[in-house]
Protein backbone atom coordinates (compact mmCIF):
# COMPACT_ATOMS: atom_id res chain seq x y z
CA UNK A 1 0.00 0.00 0.00
CA UNK A 2 1.32 3.14 -0.93
CA UNK A 3 2.32 5.64 1.69
CA UNK A 4 3.95 8.68 2.50
CA UNK A 5 3.69 12.51 1.02
CA UNK A 6 7.57 12.92 -1.55
CA UNK A 7 8.51 16.12 -3.48
CA UNK A 8 11.25 16.43 -5.69
CA UNK A 9 13.27 19.25 -4.70
CA UNK A 10 14.52 21.41 -7.22
CA UNK A 11 18.20 22.36 -6.82
CA UNK A 12 20.10 24.75 -9.62
CA UNK A 13 23.64 26.37 -9.12
CA UNK A 14 24.53 24.92 -5.68
CA UNK A 15 21.48 26.05 -3.76
CA UNK A 16 17.93 24.31 -3.57
CA UNK A 17 15.41 26.59 -5.39
CA UNK A 18 12.68 28.05 -3.54
CA UNK A 19 9.76 26.27 -4.96
CA UNK A 20 11.38 23.37 -3.06
CA UNK A 21 10.74 24.78 0.22
CA UNK A 22 6.94 25.45 -1.28
CA UNK A 23 6.40 22.14 -2.15
CA UNK A 24 8.27 20.58 1.45
CA UNK A 25 5.58 22.98 3.79
CA UNK A 26 2.54 21.47 1.13
CA UNK A 27 3.49 18.14 1.47
CA UNK A 28 4.21 18.77 5.53
CA UNK A 29 0.10 20.09 5.64
CA UNK A 30 -0.84 16.82 3.32
CA UNK A 31 1.21 14.47 5.25
CA UNK A 32 -0.30 15.61 8.53
CA UNK A 33 -3.73 15.38 7.79
CA UNK A 34 -2.99 11.90 6.45
CA UNK A 35 -0.89 10.76 9.24
CA UNK A 36 2.25 10.29 7.25
CA UNK A 37 5.58 10.85 6.41
CA UNK A 38 7.35 13.58 3.77
CA UNK A 39 10.07 12.44 1.84
CA UNK A 40 12.41 14.28 -0.33
CA UNK A 41 14.06 13.07 -3.78
CA UNK A 42 17.10 15.42 -4.28
CA UNK A 43 19.13 14.96 -7.60
CA UNK A 44 22.39 16.49 -8.51
CA UNK A 45 26.44 15.95 -8.21
CA UNK A 46 27.30 17.24 -4.46
CA UNK A 47 24.42 18.21 -3.72
CA UNK A 48 24.40 16.35 -0.45
CA UNK A 49 24.85 19.38 1.80
CA UNK A 50 22.18 20.87 0.80
CA UNK A 51 19.74 18.03 2.00
CA UNK A 52 19.52 18.70 5.62
CA UNK A 53 18.04 22.76 4.79
CA UNK A 54 14.95 20.38 3.96
CA UNK A 55 14.07 19.45 7.22
CA UNK A 56 13.67 22.74 8.52
CA UNK A 57 10.36 22.86 6.09
CA UNK A 58 8.76 19.46 7.46
CA UNK A 59 11.12 17.01 5.36
CA UNK A 60 11.55 13.42 7.84
CA UNK A 61 13.61 12.39 5.34
CA UNK A 62 15.70 13.35 2.44
CA UNK A 63 16.91 10.62 -0.66
CA UNK A 64 19.89 12.33 -2.16
CA UNK A 65 21.11 10.75 -5.71
CA UNK A 66 24.40 12.19 -6.18
CA UNK A 67 26.04 11.40 -9.41
CA UNK A 68 28.00 13.56 -11.86
CA UNK A 69 25.41 12.77 -15.02
CA UNK A 70 22.79 14.42 -12.71
CA UNK A 71 24.53 17.95 -13.51
CA UNK A 72 23.25 19.83 -15.33
CA UNK A 73 19.28 18.82 -15.22
CA UNK A 74 18.47 16.52 -18.32
CA UNK A 75 15.47 14.95 -18.43
CA UNK A 76 16.20 11.58 -19.13
CA UNK A 77 18.92 11.76 -16.48
CA UNK A 78 16.67 13.12 -13.70
CA UNK A 79 13.36 11.28 -14.30
CA UNK A 80 15.16 8.04 -14.80
CA UNK A 81 16.80 8.63 -10.84
CA UNK A 82 13.43 9.85 -9.24
CA UNK A 83 11.55 7.47 -10.99
CA UNK A 84 13.96 4.86 -9.74
CA UNK A 85 13.32 6.19 -5.97
CA UNK A 86 9.77 6.56 -6.10
CA UNK A 87 9.40 2.83 -6.93
CA UNK A 88 11.51 2.05 -4.12
CA UNK A 89 9.49 4.00 -1.52
CA UNK A 90 6.23 3.75 -2.87
CA UNK A 91 4.92 6.81 -1.86
CA UNK A 92 0.95 7.58 -2.33
CA UNK A 93 1.43 11.65 -3.29
CA UNK A 94 4.45 13.17 -5.53
CA UNK A 95 4.25 16.76 -5.57
CA UNK A 96 6.86 18.05 -8.32
CA UNK A 97 6.87 22.00 -9.04
CA UNK A 98 5.74 23.62 -11.56
CA UNK A 99 9.14 25.39 -12.69
CA UNK A 100 10.42 25.17 -16.22
CA UNK A 101 12.63 22.39 -15.04
CA UNK A 102 9.74 20.32 -12.92
CA UNK A 103 7.08 20.92 -15.40
CA UNK A 104 9.72 18.46 -18.08
CA UNK A 105 10.40 16.07 -15.03
CA UNK A 106 6.83 15.62 -13.90
CA UNK A 107 5.42 15.08 -17.20
CA UNK A 108 8.39 12.26 -17.85
CA UNK A 109 7.59 10.87 -14.83
CA UNK A 110 4.30 10.48 -15.52
CA UNK A 111 5.21 8.37 -18.91
CA UNK A 112 7.71 6.17 -16.39
CA UNK A 113 5.12 5.87 -13.95
CA UNK A 114 2.26 5.08 -15.67
CA UNK A 115 0.04 7.27 -13.53
CA UNK A 116 -1.58 11.17 -13.60
CA UNK A 117 -0.46 14.35 -13.13
CA UNK A 118 -2.34 17.59 -12.05
CA UNK A 119 -0.17 20.57 -13.70
CA UNK A 120 0.58 23.76 -12.16
CA UNK A 121 -1.69 23.21 -9.37
CA UNK A 122 -2.73 26.77 -7.13
CA UNK A 123 -4.08 24.33 -4.48
CA UNK A 124 -3.97 20.70 -3.20
CA UNK A 125 -5.67 18.99 -0.29
CA UNK A 126 -6.85 15.63 1.86
CA UNK A 127 -10.19 14.28 0.82
CA UNK A 128 -11.59 11.30 1.85
CA UNK A 129 -7.48 9.91 2.26
CA UNK A 130 -6.90 11.17 -1.10
CA UNK A 131 -5.30 13.82 -3.21
CA UNK A 132 -7.96 16.62 -4.66
CA UNK A 133 -5.26 18.99 -6.92
CA UNK A 134 -6.66 22.62 -7.95
CA UNK A 135 -5.68 23.76 -11.26
CA UNK A 136 -6.41 26.35 -13.80
CA UNK A 137 -7.82 25.15 -16.80
CA UNK A 138 -7.98 27.15 -19.99
CA UNK A 139 -5.14 29.73 -18.69
CA UNK A 140 -7.61 30.34 -15.51
CA UNK A 141 -11.05 30.67 -17.57
CA UNK A 142 -12.18 27.81 -15.49
CA UNK A 143 -10.25 25.45 -12.64
CA UNK A 144 -10.75 22.09 -12.32
CA UNK A 145 -10.63 19.59 -8.80
CA UNK A 146 -8.68 16.67 -10.80
CA UNK A 147 -8.52 13.14 -8.98
CA UNK A 148 -5.62 10.82 -9.41
CA UNK A 149 -6.58 7.00 -9.55
CA UNK A 150 -2.95 6.05 -10.84
CA UNK A 151 -0.26 5.82 -8.18
CA UNK A 152 1.45 7.79 -6.68
CA UNK A 153 -1.06 10.86 -7.47
CA UNK A 154 1.12 13.46 -8.97
CA UNK A 155 0.62 17.12 -8.86
CA UNK A 156 2.93 20.31 -9.98
CA UNK A 157 2.49 23.32 -8.02
CA UNK A 158 2.75 26.69 -9.10
CA UNK A 159 6.02 28.30 -7.94
CA UNK A 160 4.93 31.50 -5.68
CA UNK A 161 1.38 30.35 -4.47
CA UNK A 162 2.05 27.84 -1.43
CA UNK A 163 3.08 29.35 1.61
CA UNK A 164 6.17 28.18 3.04
CA UNK A 165 6.06 27.25 6.66
CA UNK A 166 9.08 26.31 8.93
CA UNK A 167 8.52 23.15 11.00
CA UNK A 168 11.90 21.53 11.87
CA UNK A 169 12.02 17.77 11.40
CA UNK A 170 14.75 15.20 11.12
CA UNK A 171 15.71 15.87 7.65
CA UNK A 172 17.96 12.32 7.60
CA UNK A 173 19.50 11.93 4.46
CA UNK A 174 19.93 8.21 2.73
CA UNK A 175 21.83 8.29 0.10
CA UNK A 176 20.58 6.20 -3.22
CA UNK A 177 22.52 4.39 -6.02
CA UNK A 178 19.96 5.50 -8.41
CA UNK A 179 20.25 4.65 -12.89
CA UNK A 180 20.49 7.96 -14.62
CA UNK A 181 19.28 6.66 -17.76
CA UNK A 182 21.35 6.01 -21.74
CA UNK A 183 22.35 9.64 -21.64
CA UNK A 184 20.49 10.38 -25.07
CA UNK A 185 20.32 14.00 -23.84
CA UNK A 186 23.08 16.23 -23.30
CA UNK A 187 23.35 19.91 -22.55
CA UNK A 188 26.04 21.18 -24.47
CA UNK A 189 25.95 25.30 -23.43
CA UNK A 190 23.64 27.11 -20.94
CA UNK A 191 23.16 30.80 -21.65
CA UNK A 192 22.72 32.43 -18.63
CA UNK A 193 20.38 35.82 -19.04
CA UNK A 194 21.16 38.95 -18.26
CA UNK A 195 21.97 38.58 -14.11
CA UNK A 196 19.07 39.70 -11.85
CA UNK A 197 16.54 39.08 -14.39
CA UNK A 198 13.45 37.84 -12.66
CA UNK A 199 11.24 35.31 -14.55
CA UNK A 200 7.87 36.66 -14.83
CA UNK A 201 6.60 32.46 -13.75
CA UNK A 202 8.40 33.27 -10.34
CA UNK A 203 7.75 37.03 -9.44
CA UNK A 204 6.37 38.40 -6.38
CA UNK A 205 5.63 41.93 -8.71
CA UNK A 206 4.89 41.81 -12.44
CA UNK A 207 4.62 44.90 -14.48
CA UNK A 208 3.43 44.11 -17.89
CA UNK A 209 2.96 46.82 -20.62
CA UNK A 210 0.82 46.21 -23.61
CA UNK A 211 0.45 48.03 -26.84
CA UNK A 212 0.32 51.17 -25.01
CA UNK A 213 3.17 51.35 -25.12
CA UNK A 214 3.80 52.29 -27.88
CA UNK A 215 7.47 50.72 -29.07
CA UNK A 216 10.19 49.16 -27.38
CA UNK A 217 11.16 52.18 -25.99
CA UNK A 218 8.36 52.42 -23.94
CA UNK A 219 9.36 49.84 -21.36
CA UNK A 220 12.01 51.83 -20.08
CA UNK A 221 9.64 53.13 -17.38
CA UNK A 222 8.16 49.88 -16.85
CA UNK A 223 11.69 48.98 -16.04
CA UNK A 224 12.36 51.40 -13.90
CA UNK A 225 9.81 50.69 -11.76
CA UNK A 226 10.41 46.87 -11.72
CA UNK A 227 13.75 47.93 -10.69
CA UNK A 228 12.48 49.47 -7.53
CA UNK A 229 9.85 46.95 -6.97
CA UNK A 230 11.92 44.22 -7.35
CA UNK A 231 9.76 43.00 -10.35
CA UNK A 232 9.25 41.42 -13.47
CA UNK A 233 8.33 42.98 -16.87
CA UNK A 234 5.86 41.22 -18.70
CA UNK A 235 4.30 41.83 -22.00
CA UNK A 236 1.20 41.15 -23.86
CA UNK A 237 0.84 39.44 -26.86
CA UNK A 238 0.03 42.28 -28.97
CA UNK A 239 3.79 44.13 -27.96
CA UNK A 240 5.71 40.25 -28.17
CA UNK A 241 3.82 40.13 -31.34
CA UNK A 242 5.23 43.53 -32.31
CA UNK A 243 8.57 42.18 -31.65
CA UNK A 244 8.74 45.07 -28.39
CA UNK A 245 9.52 42.39 -25.74
CA UNK A 246 10.98 38.80 -25.86
CA UNK A 247 8.47 35.69 -26.15
CA UNK A 248 9.73 34.33 -22.33
CA UNK A 249 8.24 37.69 -20.93
CA UNK A 250 4.10 37.04 -22.35
CA UNK A 251 1.72 36.93 -20.01
CA UNK A 252 -1.52 35.19 -21.09
CA UNK A 253 -3.46 32.20 -22.73
CA UNK A 254 -0.26 31.29 -25.07
CA UNK A 255 2.40 32.67 -22.59
CA UNK A 256 2.74 32.28 -18.99
CA UNK A 257 -0.29 32.26 -16.72
CA UNK A 258 1.04 34.03 -13.64
CA UNK A 259 -0.19 34.34 -9.93
CA UNK A 260 2.25 37.31 -8.18
CA UNK A 261 1.06 39.58 -5.84
CA UNK A 262 0.76 42.35 -7.52
CA UNK A 263 -0.05 42.64 -10.98
CA UNK A 264 0.76 46.43 -13.09
CA UNK A 265 -1.00 45.97 -16.29
CA UNK A 266 0.47 49.24 -17.68
CA UNK A 267 -1.34 49.91 -21.48
CA UNK A 268 -3.12 46.94 -21.81
CA UNK A 269 -6.58 46.27 -22.73
CA UNK A 270 -7.41 43.28 -21.45
CA UNK A 271 -7.72 40.94 -24.18
CA UNK A 272 -9.70 38.07 -23.00
CA UNK A 273 -6.84 35.52 -23.72
CA UNK A 274 -4.41 38.08 -21.62
CA UNK A 275 -7.28 38.40 -18.33
CA UNK A 276 -6.76 34.55 -18.21
CA UNK A 277 -3.20 34.56 -17.86
CA UNK A 278 -3.37 36.94 -14.97
CA UNK A 279 -6.70 37.37 -13.17
CA UNK A 280 -5.51 34.96 -10.30
CA UNK A 281 -3.09 37.68 -9.45
CA UNK A 282 -3.16 38.74 -6.31
CA UNK A 283 -4.11 42.51 -6.52
CA UNK A 284 -4.02 44.01 -9.70
CA UNK A 285 -3.95 47.56 -10.83
CA UNK A 286 -4.64 48.77 -14.22
CA UNK A 287 -3.22 52.08 -15.81
CA UNK A 288 -4.95 52.72 -19.15
CA UNK A 289 -6.24 56.12 -21.02
CA UNK A 290 -9.26 54.23 -21.99
CA UNK A 291 -11.48 54.20 -19.06
CA UNK A 292 -13.93 51.40 -20.80
CA UNK A 293 -10.83 48.74 -21.39
CA UNK A 294 -12.00 45.49 -19.90
CA UNK A 295 -8.80 45.09 -18.14
CA UNK A 296 -10.90 47.44 -15.59
CA UNK A 297 -13.16 45.32 -14.71
CA UNK A 298 -10.31 42.86 -13.57
CA UNK A 299 -7.89 45.77 -11.28
CA UNK A 300 -8.34 46.09 -7.77
CA UNK A 301 -6.81 50.14 -8.43
CA UNK A 302 -7.64 51.44 -11.76
CA UNK A 303 -5.94 54.49 -12.93
CA UNK A 304 -7.73 56.37 -16.09
CA UNK A 305 -4.62 58.41 -17.47
CA UNK A 306 -2.04 58.78 -19.58
CA UNK A 307 0.87 55.95 -18.26
CA UNK A 308 3.74 58.10 -19.63
CA UNK A 309 2.90 60.20 -16.77
CA UNK A 310 1.96 57.69 -13.93
CA UNK A 311 4.29 55.34 -14.16
CA UNK A 312 7.36 57.78 -13.63
CA UNK A 313 5.19 59.43 -11.14
CA UNK A 314 4.52 56.13 -9.33
CA UNK A 315 8.70 55.12 -9.60
CA UNK A 316 9.19 58.57 -7.55
CA UNK A 317 6.61 57.66 -4.78
CA UNK A 318 7.79 54.30 -4.42
CA UNK A 319 11.59 55.35 -4.07
CA UNK A 320 10.36 57.86 -1.88
CA UNK A 321 8.78 55.27 0.60
CA UNK A 322 11.62 52.49 0.19
CA UNK A 323 14.19 55.21 1.02
CA UNK B 1 12.93 5.31 -43.37
CA UNK B 2 13.75 4.03 -39.41
CA UNK B 3 16.58 5.68 -38.46
CA UNK B 4 17.51 2.99 -35.97
CA UNK B 5 17.56 0.49 -38.76
CA UNK B 6 21.83 0.64 -39.20
CA UNK B 7 21.88 -0.67 -42.76
CA UNK B 8 19.41 1.97 -44.03
CA UNK B 9 21.75 4.37 -42.53
CA UNK B 10 24.61 3.44 -43.84
CA UNK B 11 22.94 3.99 -47.46
CA UNK B 12 21.75 7.39 -46.47
CA UNK B 13 22.08 9.09 -43.24
CA UNK B 14 18.75 11.16 -42.33
CA UNK B 15 17.51 10.00 -45.55
CA UNK B 16 18.63 12.01 -48.64
CA UNK B 17 16.91 9.21 -50.64
CA UNK B 18 13.64 9.13 -48.90
CA UNK B 19 13.79 11.54 -46.97
CA UNK B 20 13.15 12.06 -42.97
CA UNK B 21 9.59 10.63 -41.86
CA UNK B 22 8.24 13.49 -39.26
CA UNK B 23 5.04 13.24 -36.93
CA UNK B 24 2.91 15.82 -36.19
CA UNK B 25 0.69 15.62 -32.99
CA UNK B 26 -2.17 18.19 -33.44
CA UNK B 27 -5.33 18.86 -30.59
CA UNK B 28 -8.58 21.10 -31.68
CA UNK B 29 -9.19 23.66 -28.95
CA UNK B 30 -11.31 26.43 -28.24
CA UNK B 31 -10.13 29.93 -29.91
CA UNK B 32 -8.32 32.25 -27.20
CA UNK B 33 -10.93 34.54 -27.47
CA UNK B 34 -13.34 32.03 -26.40
CA UNK B 35 -15.36 32.65 -23.12
CA UNK B 36 -15.01 29.40 -21.16
CA UNK B 37 -18.52 28.53 -19.83
CA UNK B 38 -18.72 25.98 -16.65
CA UNK B 39 -21.92 23.56 -17.21
CA UNK B 40 -24.65 23.97 -14.00
CA UNK B 41 -23.49 20.31 -12.86
CA UNK B 42 -19.52 21.09 -13.05
CA UNK B 43 -19.02 17.99 -15.54
CA UNK B 44 -17.32 20.24 -17.92
CA UNK B 45 -17.91 23.50 -20.42
CA UNK B 46 -20.22 24.31 -22.53
CA UNK B 47 -19.19 23.92 -25.97
CA UNK B 48 -22.47 25.84 -28.08
CA UNK B 49 -20.68 28.59 -29.64
CA UNK B 50 -16.93 27.96 -29.32
CA UNK B 51 -14.45 28.70 -32.11
CA UNK B 52 -12.18 25.43 -32.58
CA UNK B 53 -9.17 25.88 -33.46
CA UNK B 54 -6.05 24.19 -34.28
CA UNK B 55 -3.87 24.44 -30.78
CA UNK B 56 -1.65 27.35 -30.98
CA UNK B 57 1.50 25.52 -30.04
CA UNK B 58 0.70 22.31 -32.29
CA UNK B 59 0.66 24.84 -34.67
CA UNK B 60 4.83 25.32 -34.54
CA UNK B 61 5.36 21.96 -34.31
CA UNK B 62 3.20 21.47 -37.64
CA UNK B 63 5.34 24.33 -39.30
CA UNK B 64 8.32 22.96 -37.77
CA UNK B 65 7.86 19.72 -39.78
CA UNK B 66 7.00 21.43 -43.12
CA UNK B 67 10.04 23.04 -43.01
CA UNK B 68 12.01 19.99 -41.79
CA UNK B 69 10.99 18.18 -44.76
CA UNK B 70 10.94 21.16 -47.29
CA UNK B 71 14.85 21.12 -46.30
CA UNK B 72 15.30 17.32 -45.95
CA UNK B 73 12.91 15.93 -47.95
CA UNK B 74 10.43 12.89 -46.36
CA UNK B 75 7.00 13.26 -45.45
CA UNK B 76 4.60 14.49 -42.72
CA UNK B 77 1.67 12.47 -40.80
CA UNK B 78 -0.27 14.36 -38.65
CA UNK B 79 -1.91 12.74 -36.03
CA UNK B 80 -4.94 13.67 -33.94
CA UNK B 81 -7.19 12.30 -30.82
CA UNK B 82 -10.03 13.87 -31.13
CA UNK B 83 -13.80 13.63 -31.87
CA UNK B 84 -15.22 13.97 -35.01
CA UNK B 85 -15.12 17.63 -35.53
CA UNK B 86 -11.02 17.26 -34.84
CA UNK B 87 -10.93 16.37 -38.62
CA UNK B 88 -11.51 19.86 -39.46
CA UNK B 89 -8.10 20.55 -37.60
CA UNK B 90 -6.07 17.64 -39.48
CA UNK B 91 -7.53 19.02 -43.09
CA UNK B 92 -6.36 22.16 -41.80
CA UNK B 93 -2.57 20.77 -41.64
CA UNK B 94 -2.74 19.03 -44.43
CA UNK B 95 -3.38 22.38 -46.17
CA UNK B 96 -0.26 23.70 -44.86
CA UNK B 97 1.41 21.25 -46.57
CA UNK B 98 1.61 17.79 -44.41
CA UNK B 99 0.99 14.64 -46.65
CA UNK B 100 -1.45 12.57 -44.42
CA UNK B 101 -3.36 12.05 -41.30
CA UNK B 102 -4.13 9.65 -38.80
CA UNK B 103 -7.69 11.02 -36.73
CA UNK B 104 -8.27 8.71 -33.52
CA UNK B 105 -11.78 9.04 -32.87
CA UNK B 106 -13.54 6.74 -30.40
CA UNK B 107 -15.58 7.62 -27.60
CA UNK B 108 -13.98 5.95 -25.26
CA UNK B 109 -10.91 8.71 -25.62
CA UNK B 110 -13.42 11.24 -25.17
CA UNK B 111 -12.36 12.03 -21.19
CA UNK B 112 -8.81 10.34 -22.09
CA UNK B 113 -6.60 11.89 -19.69
CA UNK B 114 -2.87 13.05 -20.73
CA UNK B 115 -1.42 9.60 -20.23
CA UNK B 116 -4.43 7.59 -22.19
CA UNK B 117 -4.49 10.13 -25.04
CA UNK B 118 -0.27 9.19 -24.91
CA UNK B 119 -0.89 5.86 -25.49
CA UNK B 120 -3.62 5.96 -28.02
CA UNK B 121 -0.99 8.35 -29.74
CA UNK B 122 1.61 6.18 -29.17
CA UNK B 123 0.01 3.33 -30.50
CA UNK B 124 -0.54 5.22 -33.88
CA UNK B 125 2.70 6.07 -34.29
CA UNK B 126 4.57 2.60 -33.59
CA UNK B 127 2.42 1.44 -36.75
CA UNK B 128 4.07 3.90 -38.82
CA UNK B 129 7.74 5.00 -39.43
CA UNK B 130 9.24 8.28 -37.53
CA UNK B 131 12.50 10.11 -37.54
CA UNK B 132 11.58 13.01 -35.43
CA UNK B 133 7.71 13.44 -33.75
CA UNK B 134 6.54 17.32 -33.06
CA UNK B 135 4.18 18.17 -30.50
CA UNK B 136 2.79 21.43 -29.30
CA UNK B 137 4.30 22.16 -25.20
CA UNK B 138 0.85 22.21 -24.26
CA UNK B 139 -2.84 22.24 -25.40
CA UNK B 140 -4.26 25.92 -24.39
CA UNK B 141 -7.53 24.08 -23.17
CA UNK B 142 -6.71 21.61 -20.25
CA UNK B 143 -2.96 23.39 -20.11
CA UNK B 144 -1.44 19.99 -19.10
CA UNK B 145 1.66 19.61 -21.34
CA UNK B 146 2.23 16.36 -20.47
CA UNK B 147 1.60 14.27 -23.75
CA UNK B 148 4.71 14.86 -25.73
CA UNK B 149 6.80 13.59 -22.69
CA UNK B 150 4.82 10.98 -22.16
CA UNK B 151 5.07 10.08 -25.70
CA UNK B 152 8.64 9.70 -25.64
CA UNK B 153 8.41 7.65 -22.45
CA UNK B 154 6.19 5.48 -24.18
CA UNK B 155 7.57 4.95 -27.28
CA UNK B 156 11.25 4.72 -25.98
CA UNK B 157 12.84 7.85 -27.26
CA UNK B 158 14.17 10.64 -25.74
CA UNK B 159 12.72 14.24 -25.58
CA UNK B 160 12.99 18.21 -25.32
CA UNK B 161 10.60 20.15 -24.66
CA UNK B 162 9.49 23.56 -24.73
CA UNK B 163 11.67 24.19 -28.08
CA UNK B 164 12.17 27.45 -29.25
CA UNK B 165 15.10 26.67 -32.12
CA UNK B 166 15.61 23.63 -33.57
CA UNK B 167 18.87 22.45 -36.25
CA UNK B 168 18.71 18.82 -37.00
CA UNK B 169 21.61 17.41 -38.69
CA UNK B 170 22.69 13.65 -39.37
CA UNK B 171 20.93 11.43 -36.44
CA UNK B 172 21.31 13.96 -34.04
CA UNK B 173 19.55 17.36 -33.06
CA UNK B 174 20.06 20.60 -31.40
CA UNK B 175 17.58 22.23 -29.55
CA UNK B 176 17.58 25.36 -27.64
CA UNK B 177 14.40 25.81 -24.34
CA UNK B 178 14.39 27.89 -22.47
CA UNK B 179 14.22 27.96 -18.43
CA UNK B 180 13.81 30.08 -15.26
CA UNK B 181 16.78 33.16 -16.66
CA UNK B 182 18.82 31.23 -19.52
CA UNK B 183 18.62 29.06 -22.19
CA UNK B 184 19.24 26.03 -22.45
CA UNK B 185 20.95 24.09 -25.92
CA UNK B 186 20.39 20.65 -25.37
CA UNK B 187 22.06 17.58 -27.98
CA UNK B 188 19.83 14.52 -28.60
CA UNK B 189 19.71 11.51 -30.16
CA UNK B 190 17.01 10.89 -33.10
CA UNK B 191 14.53 9.89 -33.33
CA UNK B 192 13.06 12.12 -30.26
CA UNK B 193 9.93 13.99 -29.21
CA UNK B 194 10.25 17.70 -29.64
CA UNK B 195 7.48 20.10 -27.89
CA UNK B 196 7.07 23.41 -29.53
CA UNK B 197 6.88 26.63 -28.03
CA UNK B 198 6.69 30.13 -29.19
CA UNK B 199 9.90 31.51 -30.83
CA UNK B 200 10.79 28.50 -32.82
CA UNK B 201 8.70 29.82 -35.84
CA UNK B 202 5.95 31.83 -37.67
CA UNK B 203 3.21 29.20 -38.63
CA UNK B 204 2.19 29.60 -42.32
CA UNK B 205 -1.12 30.07 -43.33
CA UNK B 206 -2.93 27.50 -45.75
CA UNK B 207 -2.92 28.69 -49.05
CA UNK B 208 -6.08 28.22 -51.32
CA UNK B 209 -4.41 24.93 -53.36
CA UNK B 210 -3.87 23.66 -50.01
CA UNK B 211 -6.71 23.77 -49.16
CA UNK B 212 -8.57 22.28 -52.47
CA UNK B 213 -5.54 19.65 -51.78
CA UNK B 214 -5.81 18.38 -48.08
CA UNK B 215 -9.85 17.54 -49.35
CA UNK B 216 -7.64 14.58 -51.30
CA UNK B 217 -5.22 13.94 -48.87
CA UNK B 218 -5.48 10.36 -46.79
CA UNK B 219 -6.62 10.48 -43.59
CA UNK B 220 -6.86 7.22 -41.30
CA UNK B 221 -9.76 6.84 -38.64
CA UNK B 222 -8.55 4.78 -36.29
CA UNK B 223 -10.81 3.37 -33.42
CA UNK B 224 -9.15 2.80 -29.87
CA UNK B 225 -9.46 -0.78 -30.47
CA UNK B 226 -7.68 -0.94 -34.22
CA UNK B 227 -4.94 0.65 -31.75
CA UNK B 228 -4.94 -1.51 -29.10
CA UNK B 229 -5.39 0.86 -26.13
CA UNK B 230 -8.62 1.16 -23.85
CA UNK B 231 -8.80 4.87 -23.04
CA UNK B 232 -7.54 4.28 -19.59
CA UNK B 233 -7.11 7.42 -17.83
CA UNK B 234 -5.13 7.69 -14.54
CA UNK B 235 -6.77 10.86 -13.80
CA UNK B 236 -9.82 12.68 -13.81
CA UNK B 237 -11.02 16.59 -13.59
CA UNK B 238 -13.68 15.36 -10.88
CA UNK B 239 -15.41 19.18 -10.73
CA UNK B 240 -14.99 21.90 -13.85
CA UNK B 241 -15.81 25.71 -11.32
CA UNK B 242 -15.79 28.94 -12.39
CA UNK B 243 -12.72 30.88 -11.03
CA UNK B 244 -13.44 32.82 -8.28
CA UNK B 245 -15.14 36.22 -8.99
CA UNK B 246 -13.07 39.52 -8.17
CA UNK B 247 -14.62 41.94 -5.62
CA UNK B 248 -15.05 44.89 -7.83
CA UNK B 249 -12.16 47.33 -8.07
CA UNK B 250 -11.95 51.13 -7.43
CA UNK B 251 -10.78 54.02 -10.06
CA UNK B 252 -8.83 56.35 -8.33
CA UNK B 253 -9.42 59.62 -8.70
CA UNK B 254 -7.07 61.64 -6.08
CA UNK B 255 -6.47 65.30 -7.13
CA UNK B 256 -7.51 64.05 -10.89
CA UNK B 257 -3.81 64.70 -11.73
CA UNK B 258 -1.07 61.74 -12.62
CA UNK B 259 1.24 62.64 -9.79
CA UNK B 260 -1.90 62.50 -7.13
CA UNK B 261 -3.74 59.04 -9.03
CA UNK B 262 0.41 58.00 -8.75
CA UNK B 263 0.86 58.80 -5.20
CA UNK B 264 -2.54 57.68 -4.14
CA UNK B 265 -2.46 54.40 -5.88
CA UNK B 266 1.12 53.65 -4.29
CA UNK B 267 -0.15 54.84 -0.70
CA UNK B 268 -2.98 51.95 -1.73
CA UNK B 269 -0.45 49.16 -2.69
CA UNK B 270 1.23 50.06 0.77
CA UNK B 271 -1.34 50.66 3.78
CA UNK B 272 -4.70 48.45 2.07
CA UNK B 273 -3.28 45.62 0.11
CA UNK B 274 0.39 45.75 1.67
CA UNK B 275 2.11 44.16 -1.34
CA UNK B 276 4.88 46.64 -1.53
Amino acid sequence: MAKGVFIVAEQRDGALRKVSFELASAARKLADSLGEEVGAILCGSGVEAMAAELGKYGVDKVFVADNAALEPYTTGAHATAVAAVVKENDPSILLVGASAQGKDLAAALVGKLATGCATDCTDVKIDGGKLVAIRPMYAGKCFGEVLVSGTPQMASLRPNVFPIAENAKAGAVTKVDAPVGDGKTKVLEVQKEAAGKIDVAEANIIVSGGRGMKGPEGYGILEELAGVLGAAVGASRAAVDAGWRPQSDQVGQTGKVVSPNLYIACGISGAIQHLAGMSSSKFIVAINKDAEAPIFQKADYGVVDDLFKVVPEMTKEVKKLLA
Amino acid sequence: MMLNDAVVLDVAPFGKEDGVNIVACVKQVPDTEAQIKVKGDGSGIEEGGIKWVMNPYDEFGVEEALKLKEKMGGDVTIVSVGPARAMETIRTALAMGADKGIHIDDPALCEADAYATAEALAAAIKGIPYDIVFCGQRAIDDDSGQIGSILAELLGIPQVTMVTKLEVAGTAAKATRPIEGAQLVIETALPAVITATKGLNEPRYASLPGIMKAKKKPVDVKKAADLGVAGASKSKVAKFVPPPARPPGKIICADDTPEGKAAEVVKLLREEAKVI
